[in-house]
């Protein structure tokens, strides 16, 4: 395991009234509470962005970089990722939020849905060639690559090779912003604009590549009333930018990235536990011949990433309606695979669940497991601070907690001593 | 070091949608021990197989995997029918699945032939009337 774990879901500890909401809400077990307070454990952690959205008091956050970030630079580019565009009401042109973007402070933008079109075709022609490896799941969303990693093993070959298209975005915006401003790369800012904290971490810790050209990224809640008023004051007559197309905007929503690889023969699921069950199944082997696999953590899609504000349905309909009128696709490959839109690194399976040093030892630890298991009451009730009782038996024998953790085990040791004290009453 | 675990599964008779729970369980822990993936799958697999099968023509039954540092041994009990020739039934796409379970895509005759192809040892007991005991081995 050679692995950092960095991550931009974060813990204020001020603010967690160490409540059991999150540790029972979290897709891999990842949080546990101690002496009252929430822990992130950072090896399971994928950056889904769950906890953030059911803790009651707004302890757990995403780190991103504010809007400030832009004055770092001489020239910035903005990537705006395609949820951003279903975020306002009654958009009927992409334009408007692109000149917005221009009108607020950005000297250039590149859209993601321009890159993803790219990335579409790509993954048409890998899937053709390789169609004997088949499936092939998405590497578009960093928690669904993240969660691969740390826990199924046997689909790692299975993922297409190529990084999110954000990435290609931010290239292709770099050799635009040097060519257009003359400036060295140091003095560009290339800020992605972003629905989730899983492609914070992304651009921040990437896999699959050594590192990002993203310079910065700002959450779509942020840069969402600061773009109204421009919006507003761009509309009547927004400067001709936008060169996305179908395909690339439908990467928003949950089925879109399919959409693009034109087959019918694709499965889409979307929301964490979907994803998990899919994902169970597909190492399985229960599904037949699919090509494509398309995986998105949050509910509905991109569109449903916890930085976004409007409702990833209502938000979903948005961006369909948006993409009605664009020609099908409107970026294509010139004759060689563009640089860097590859993983220049392989994928390496991170066994962070693994219970012992070795296969004996795991199997007396399993064994002490079990029986811790059978001596709790299995109500899974999180007094303990882990979220199941199998959570706390796995902990206790991993030396991360005690038997008298478990609070209904110690109310009865408590009941039973106070007994044989004074038995009459 | 002689450390083995023993797991026991009691395997529903005709719940359909509980087929798999136990291969499930069985795959969550191996994975946790650490064991070599491509072993977790061909084990999940032939597991899987013999967990369906119990379902549809035993009414279900009972599972006992022992794991050692060795090997995987799962034993599939049950009290079904027994298997009237088990060489046939262990020739590829012979199926004696009724309709209703075809129609949920399972009894294309491949369920002991799987099981046998995804394990490195495998026997069949089998007695009309009485029932199956399949015993298949995974090396480590």
């Amino acid at each position: 395991m050679g692995a950092e774990f960095y991550h931009s879901v974060h813990l204020d500890v001020e603010l967690c009234k160490g409540c059991i909401n999150c540790i029972k809400r979290c897709p891999t077990q990842a949080i546990r509470v101690q002496h009252g307070k929430a822990k992130i454990i950072k090896e399971y952690c994928i950056d889904c962005g769950e906890c953030i959205r059911i803790c009651p008091h707004h302890a757990k956050s995403a780190t991103y970089d504010s809007i400030d970030i832009l004055k770092k630079y001489e020239y910035t580019v903005a990537l705006p990722a395609p949820s951003l565009y279903a975020q306002f009401n009654n958009l009927d042109d992409i334009d408007i939020v692109l000149s917005a973007l221009k009108s607020f402070g950005f000297d250039d933008t590149y859209e993601v849905s321009a890159a993803a079109e790219m990335v579409s075709e790509m993954s048409r022609n890998y899937i053709k060639k390789h169609r004997e490896d088949a499936p092939f799941i998405s590497t578009a969303c960093p928690t669904v690559v993240r969660l691969i990693r740390v826990r199924f093993p046997n689909l790692l070959d299975h993922l297409l090779p190529f990084a999110a298209p954000v990435e290609l975005a931010a290239q292709i915006a770099v050799k635009n912003a040097m060519e257009k401003s003359g400036l060295p790369r140091e003095k560009i800012g290339i800020i992605f604009i972003s629905p989730c904290p899983a492609k914070v971490t992304a651009c921040k810790d990437p896999i699959g590549n050594t590192y990002s050209e993203v310079d910065g990224v700002i959450a779509i809640k942020d840069i969402y009333p600061l773009l109204l008023p421009h919006m507003k004051s761009v509309a009547s007559d927004p400067e001709k930018c936008s060169v996305s197309g179908r395909i690339g905007v439908g990467w928003g929503n949950s089925g879109g990235e399919s959409a693009g690889l034109l087959t019918d023969n694709y499965l889409a699921a979307d929301g964490i536990e979907n994803v998990i069950r899919v994902l169970e199944d597909l190492e399985d082997q229960k599904f037949g011949d699919l090509e494509f696999i398309e995986l998105g953590a949050c509910n509905g899609g991109c569109v449903g990433g916890v930085l976004c504000v409007e409702n990833p349905y209502v938000a979903q309909s948005k961006l369909k309606k948006l993409c009605k009128y664009l020609p099908i696709s409107r970026n294509h490959l010139g004759d060689e695979v563009p640089q860097g839109a590859l993983f220049e690194t392989e994928i390496e399976y991170e066994p962070v669940y693994k219970i012992g040093k070795n296969l004996a030892e795991s199997l007396a630890l399993m064994a002490r497991i079990d029986e811790l298991c059978k001596k709790f009451p299995g109500l899974d009730c999180g007094s303990c601070g882990a979220p199941t009782c199998r959570a706390l038996a796995e902990d206790i024998a991993r030396g991360f907690a005690r038997e008298g953790d478990c609070i209904p085990l110690l109310k009865e040791s408590i009941l039973s001593l106070s007994e044989t004290i004074s038995p009459n009453q | 070091m002689n450390e083995a675990i023993k797991l026991e599964y009691t395997i529903s008779d005709d719940d359909f949608t509980r087929a798999g729970e136990a291969s499930g369980d069985l795959k969550d822990k191996l994975k946790k021990m650490g064991v070599d993936p491509a072993v977790i799958r061909k084990v999940v697999i032939a597991m899987y197989e013999g967990e369906i099968n119990m379902v549809i023509h035993a009414n279900g039954g009972k599972i006992t995997v022992t794991i050692t540092t060795d090997e995987i041994i799962m034993e599939l009990a049950d009290k079904g029918p027994g298997i009237p020739d088990v060489k046939l039934a262990m020739q590829e796409g012979f199926s004696t699945a009724p309709d209703n379970i075809r129609s949920l895509g399972f009894g294309a005759g491949m369920g002991l032939p799987n099981m046998k192809k995804y394990s490195d040892e495998m026997t069949v007991e089998t007695q009309q009337g009485v029932g199956t005991t399949v015993t298949m081995k995974v090396k480590l």
